[in-house]
Formats: C-alpha cells, sequence, structure tokens
C-alpha cells in the first residue's frame, strides 16, 4: 500500500481506526487535538460507526473510554500532559480495574512549553500507575504501537499509554498502513467484579498488577521497539528514547553510530538491554525528550556507579525540549558556527485576533477596575489569556483549568474586595461548574466573566459543551437571577456594558456576568461554509 | 539528493499551503518528506515557521539542524531574519518584502531591507503586487513558492502538477491563475540569481 503522508496525531488516529477502535473521547489540548479531530472528520470512522466525540473534559473522556473497554470494545482517550493531572483519578484507578476491551491513554506533553503552563513528563504518571508505556520515534511507530498497545492491553487485560511529544504530534511523515482490523462485540468481563474497587477487591487486583510486572518487563524486551546495537568504541554507550533516538541518527549521515545503542520506545525499560550496555560501556549517556527520568533511575540517589551523562550533569540542558544540535554536543561534536539574528528583529507574540469579543470584555473590565487598582483579576486558561498581554495587561493569574473562580473566591474570603474571576465557557463546563458551586454555597462575594464565544477558541474552534447552557447551569447552581447578566461585547456597547459591570462589581455576594459573542475564526469559518454551500447549490 | 527548507511567516499567512504543494510534488517524485508544523497558541498572529525536509534516503529528525538550512523560504521580510541561525554557508533566503505589521516595534522599514540586502545570496521581491498584476493578491504564496522553484531540486513540472491537484476542485481558473504566479516568481528569481 501506498504511503500516506499523516501528522504523527494523525497517524495514530488511522491506526485506531484501522486496529478496530470503537470510541475515542477527548478533550481539546495542544499538541494532542488533532487526533480526535482526525477520528471526528473521517469517513470511515463514520461508517463503522466509531463513536469520536469531545467531552466536557479529560476526566469524564477517561472514564468514558474505560466504560467501553468494559463493554468488551477497544477504545482510545486522548489529552495533552495537564490533561492526564484532570484525568489521574479514572487513569490511576484504571491500572487496579485494569481493562476489557484494549484501551490506551495518548498523552502528548510538551516540552519547551510551546502551547503549555508547564513541561511535565508522562513517563512518570506511566510508572506511577504501573502500566506499559509506548513511546514512538517516529510516525510510523506511532502507527504501529496502536495496534500493538491495543493488542497488549487485551492480552494483559490492562490500560496502556502512548505518550508524545509535540514534534511528533505535529510533523508528517509518510506511514504504511497494515490492513484493517474488526471491531470486537460487546463481551462483559468474565469477572464481573473486576471493575468494582472495593477494598477487598482493590487489593487483589493490585496485587494482580504487581504480579504482572515481570510480564510487562519481559514485553518490553521482545516486541522489537527496544533495540540494542553494538558499536566498536566502548567508550560510552548511548541510551535514546522515544523521539532522541532521531536526533542521535542525524548526527551520523551514513547512520553508523560508533557507539552501542539501546534505543527505548516501550516501558518498562529493558532492563537486560541496558545491563548488558552499563557492563560492556565506560560511560552511558542518556537522551531523554523530557525529564531525566531514566538518568536518575541509573544514577541513583548517590551516583557511585559509572560516569551517567545527561540533563543532571549537564551535559544536555536540564529543561526544553532537544534538538539535533543539543545531542550533536553531546556527543562531542562541535556546535557549527551560526549566523546571528539581527538585532532589529522584533518578538512577535501571539495576539488576539482583530474583532475578538474578548478585546471588548478586557476594555470594559480594565476600565470598570480603574478606581479599585490593579491586581484583582484571576483569569484562567484559553484565548482570552492573551489579555495577560499588552496593551491589555488585565489578568493576574493563569494556573490551572478552573482555577479562576475557586482562586477569586479564596481571595475573596481573604478580603479582597471586589474579586474578579474571568473564564471562557469551554473552561467553564471543564472545570469552573464546581467552583461556582462553592462560591455559591459560601455566598462568596465575587464577581464572574464567563466569556462565551461559543467555542473553544484557543484549540482551534471545537464545539463548546457550555453551548446554550451557561445561564441555566449557573441558575441550577443557585447564582440569583437578577446576578446573571448577558452582555453583548462590542465596542457601541460599551458605556452601556461598563454601567453593568460597575453595578456587579459593587454586589456583595455572587454575580455572573456573561459577555456573548461568537469567535471571529468560527464565524468567517461558518460564513465560508454557508457562501461553498450555497455555491454548490 | 536533501533539502531542508524553513518555511517561515506569521500565524494566518499560510505558509502551509505552501509545504502542502512541495511535499505533494516531492512525494510524486519518490522522495522522502517530513515537515514540522507549529499548532496551537502561536498560530494567533505570532511568528511561524514549518521545517520542510527532502531527502532520497530515510530522515531522521523532524527539526533541521542549526545551520544545515538550504533555503529559508518566508512570507514576510522580517521572519526571513529570525531564522538565519538555521540557515547553512551556502543556504539562500528567499522572502517576499511586503511586511505584516501587528506589532508596535516592528523595525523601520528601510533599515530591514537594508539588513536582506546584506545577505550573500538572496531573492527578495513583492509578491503581493506580482499577484495582484496577475488578478489577486491572494496568489501571492505561489508566486513566492515560484521564486523558490530554481533551488528546490525538484522538477518545474511536477511543481505546476501539485498546483493543478490542490486548486483543481476551484476550477480551471484558478489553476492557472496560480500556474501564472508560480512562474512569475520563477522568472523574477531567475532574473535575479546572480
Ligand atoms: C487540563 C487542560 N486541558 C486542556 C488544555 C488546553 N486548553 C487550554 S485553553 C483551552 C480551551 C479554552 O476554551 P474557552 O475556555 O472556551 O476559551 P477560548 O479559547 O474560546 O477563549 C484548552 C482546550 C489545558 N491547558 N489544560
Ligand atoms: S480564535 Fe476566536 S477567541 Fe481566539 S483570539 Fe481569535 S477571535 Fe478571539
Amino acid at each position: 500500500m501506498q504511503k500516506q503522508l499523516l501528522l504523527g496525531d494523525e497517524a495514530i488516529a488511522q491506526a485506531a481506526i484501522d486496529a478496530g477502535l470503537s470510541g475515542i473521547y477527548a478533550y481539546p489540548g495542544t499538541p494532542s487535538t488533532e487526533i480526535t479531530q482526525y477520528v471526528i472528520s473521517s469517513k470511515e470512522a463514520k461508517e463503522k460507526n466509531i463513536v469520536a466525540t469531545w467531552t466536557a473534559n479529560e476526566k469524564t473522556s477517561a472514564e468514558a473510554a474505560l466504560g467501553m473497554s468494559y463493554a468488551g470494545k477497544r477504545a482510545m482517550v486522548c489529552m495533552k500532559h495537564v490533561g492526564l493531572n484532570v484525568a489521574a483519578d479514572a487513569f490511576i484507578n484504571s491500572s487496579i480495574t485494569g481493562a476489557n476491551g484494549g484501551i490506551i491513554f495518548v498523552v502528548a506533553d510538551d516540552p519547551s512549553m510551546h502551547s503549555s503552563q508547564n513541561e511535565q513528563d508522562s513517563r512518570f504518571y506511566g510508572k506511577f500507575a504501573m502500566i506499559p508505556i509506548l513511546e514512538p520515534c517516529d510516525q510510523q511507530e506511532a502507527y504501529d504501537m496502536v495496534h500493538y498497545g491495543f493488542e497488549l492491553s487485551e492480552k494483559f487485560q490492562i490500560p496502556v499509554m502512548l505518550r508524545i511529544t509535540t514534534r511528533l504530534a505535529h510533523s508528517r511523515a509518510g506511514v504504511a498502513r497494515k490492513t484493517s482490523r474488526e471491531q470486537n462485540l460487546v463481551k462483559l468481563p468474565e469477572n464481573l467484579k473486576q471493575f468494582i474497587l472495593l477494598p477487598a477487591i482493590a487489593r487483589k487486583q493490585y496485587k494482580d498488577l504487581l504480579n504482572n510486572q515481570p510480564h510487562f518487563e519481559a514485553a518490553a524486551e521482545t516486541s522489537g521497539f527496544n533495540t540494542y546495537t553494538d558499536g566498536k568504541d566502548k567508550s560510552m554507550g548511548i541510551i535514546a528514547c522515544g523521539l532522541a533516538y532521531n536526533y542521535l541518527l542525524e548526527n551520523y549521515p551514513d547512520r553508523n553510530i560508533p557507539y552501542p545503542v539501546v534505543k527505548v520506545s516501550h516501558y518498562p525499560a529493558p532492563a537486560k538491554m541496558i545491563e548488558k550496555l552499563y557492563e560492556e560501556c565506560d560511560s552511558i549517556l542518556v537522551l531523554e525528550e523530557g525529564y531525566p527520568i531514566l538518568e536518575e533511575l541509573l544514577r541513583g540517589m548517590l551516583n557511585k556507579g559509572k560516569t551517567i551523562k545527561g540533563r543532571l550533569d549537564g551535559t544536555i540542558p536540564r529543561d526544553g525540549e532537544l534538538n539535533p544540535v543539543i545531542v550533536g554536543s553531546a556527543l562531542g561534536f562541535e556546535t557549527p558556527q551560526l549566523q546571528e539574528i539581527p538585532s532589529l528583529v522584533a518578538n512577535r507574540p501571539p495576539s488576539l485576533c482583530k474583532g475578538c469579543s474578548h478585546i471588548d470584555s478586557y476594555n470594559g473590565i480594565n476600565e470598570a477596575l480603574e478606581k479599585y487598582g490593579k491586581g484583582r483579576v484571576f483569569a484562567d486558561i484559553g484565548c482570552y489569556t492573551l489579555g495577560a498581554l499588552e496593551p491589555y495587561n488585565a489578568i493576574n493569574t493563569c494556573v490551572d483549568m478552573g482555577a479562576s473562580i475557586t482562586m477569586a473566591k479564596g481571595a475573596a474570603d481573604a478580603g479582597l474586595r471586589p474579586a474578579v474571576a474571568v473564564i471562557g465557557d469551554s473552561t467553564f463546563t471543564h472545570s469552573g461548574i464546581t467552583g461556582l458551586l462553592d462560591a455559591v454555597n459560601d455566598k462568596s462575594s465575587i464577581t464572574i466573566f464567563i466569556l462565551d464565544n461559543s467555542t473553544t477558541g484557543m484549540t482551534g474552534g471545537q464545539p463548546s459543551s457550555a453551548f446554550g447552557k451557561i445561564e441555566d447551569i449557573c441558575r441550577g447552581i443557585g447564582v440569583e437571577e437578577e446576578h446573571i447578566r448577558v452582555l453583548k461585547p462590542l465596542p457601541k456597547k460599551h458605556e452601556e456594558n461598563l454601567a453593568i459591570i460597575k453595578e456587579e462589581l459593587e454586589y456583595d455576594g455572587v454575580s455572573v456576568i456573561i459577555p456573548r459573542r461568537e469567535c471571529i475564526q468560527t464565524l468567517n469559518k461558518r460564513m465560508r461554509d454557508k457562501f461553498k454551500e450555497k455555491a454548490k447549490a | 539528493m536533501k533539502k531542508d527548507i524553513i518555511l517561515a511567516g506569521v500565524g494566518g499567512q499560510g505558509i502551509l499551503s505552501i509545504a502542502a504543494i512541495i511535499g505533494y510534488a516531492a512525494v510524486e517524485t519518490g522522495l522522502y518528506l517530513k515537515q514540522a508544523e507549529v499548532h496551537g497558541m502561536s498560530q494567533r498572529g505570532g511568528d511561524v515557521q514549518s521545517n520542510l525536509r527532502l531527502s532520497d534516503k530515510p530522515i531522521a529528525s523532524d527539526l533541521i539542524p542549526h545551520g544545515k538550512a538550504d533555503m529559508i523560504l518566508s512570507v514576510e521580510p522580517m521572519e526571513c531574519l529570525r531564522y538565519l541561525p538555521f540557515l547553512s554557508k551556502e543556504g539562500w533566503v528567499v522572502t517576499n518584502t511586503k511586511p505584516f505589521i501587528n506589532i508596535p516595534n516592528y523595525p523601520d522599514e528601510k533599515q530591514l531591507m537594508a539588513e536582506i540586502e546584506k545577505l550573500p545570496r538572496h531573492i527578495a521581491l513583492d509578491a503581493e503586487s506580482i499577484a495582484t498584476e496577475l488578478g489577486t493578491a491572494k496568489a501571492a504564496n505561489m508566486v513566492m513558492l515560484g521564486a523558490a522553484s530554481p533551488f528546490l531540486d525538484l522538477e518545474y513540472e511536477r511543481l505546476r502538477d501539485a498546483i493543478s491537484f490542490f486548486f483543481g476542485r476551484k476550477g480551471e481558473d484558478l489553476v492557472k491563475l496560480n500556474h501564472d504566479a508560480l512562474e512569475a516568481g520563477r522568472k523574477f528569481a531567475q532574473n535575479n540569481m546572480n
């Protein structure tokens, strides 16, 4: 079959479709978004009746996928690294329940924080849950690993993690597909108590998980994704994990690496191969796209064995993603003489689109708060976080999804008046509702702006779970009707909106202001599609 | 054969459409290809780039190593300079001269052009004007691709075929317009290569 040019994300999606997937669940998040997007847009997936859906958040995704696994079918759940923090309860406990139909957690890490708050390494979570982790080095391996991952998951009745990073997720290469497999039929777990984590059952299941560890280790030695390649020069042995393996190869155009190399793409890391490397070589260089996890293990707390080089001894920078030059310099190649960037080149940070409704919201908020002074706006994550930059300088916090409402509450409890929260519509249903309930129950004095642009803007305009429901949710939770205020954020409405905002800032209780105007990007797209349809007709 | 190309521009300028056409032509030629793109936060009017790698042998890294790029192809003049550390000593810079100004501290245009003129191997052209003369400013990216074409080591016919493939659905007129844009850019480069 001819190779198809696919992003790493798309390769994973196509592999899942080919491997008999029955359901994929996700909350968008860079760099994982395109996986689910691909399945949602796939004609083939539609014909096969594959369920592909955006959920309220990563925890609900994970649980839905686990439910599909319970029913015997193959399920995938996708998220960005911080999404796994949200899904962590489901994730960790799913390693104790185990799986029935195959289930893969795809987690996309973002070293160097291209679009994220941190660069946490999901392999830690995988190890924490004690489940197999697959970390592809390229798009083809990503494709192949999905097939293998489902088989592994069903063989040991265990969830499997597929860990990727930004550069693989968002890079295209030719991928060869395998023949398609039928979906599983509905089939209940043989033991109908498998998924009941009452202590007595959980203790037994946990022992099963522990007893399975040697099997997981054996699988990692034989799956073929981990390899040992000998080299003549034993002064150094190299361990290259995931994508780092490519940067290693890149430094040897003829692919003749003088040192022995263990390529690690399947965890638990292959102890036998690594032991052989350690025995045969004078020192070890560890290349990891992420935290120095294997490096730390090899070093041990006291670092009294052979020399271990990597992120911890300064051979490689402690933070940020790898690239061919960083790896080259760790291998002892001279760093090339580079042309400099002329000093007149200015930074060009991302900014809110021209005409974005968030601009009008911030203009209102800034002016209304002028008399109280700066430093009281607790914001959240989305396009509106760009309100932190010039010329708005409108917000003071952005921590994790949903933290706006709850942090404003805490600050109000401490006596900060007024305390303002700013949260997007999609973020509100992701993690804001429970915080609002806390605030209502405590009659906290906070003013909450739910910026309703009717979409999940930041990640490219996916539907928002909040669509058409925000007032009802607020009412249902107990926000007083007269303190739910809907505005149209437009320059010509500025004075009218300002008066309403000022009024609510004075109110000693929970008030919710909903500036509502569609995202310019999704609006334009809708108009274009409409135009196209008309042209067709 | 190996061609490492940094495509540069500003979020929303459509550099990925250029990448898609080169990519299609490369695959039709039977070459290996890797293309790293930028998605997410920086797409909102920030600087964006794509690493496009073509080779007749398998390609390892998704990222072009610093100092190894054969070409920087930029649809915006300031952006072509941002990636100079990636350019090899013999590499070419092919850039549009029409600035995209969405920041308050955009450099003085004369000084900017002077920096570009200093580059030993460069092609600088006003792709918008050329495209507008042909019928629509929207074809500017194809003018840029045309200007890059003499350095790509891809058969020119393959690029024309790729354009036919991508614009075919939108009608013959658009295909012709974009072929003309490609040709105009190519002519400009050939006359200014010295
Ligand atoms: C736990 C977690 N999941 C996902 C993301 C990625 N993410 C950040 S903001 C956002 C969407 C925000 O949508 P919305 O609140 O509607 O704001 P908008 O971008 O539309 O202004 C997403 C998906 C994240 N940072 N953290
Ligand atoms: S994508 Fe939509 S929400 Fe985001 S900045 Fe642009 S208009 Fe605003």
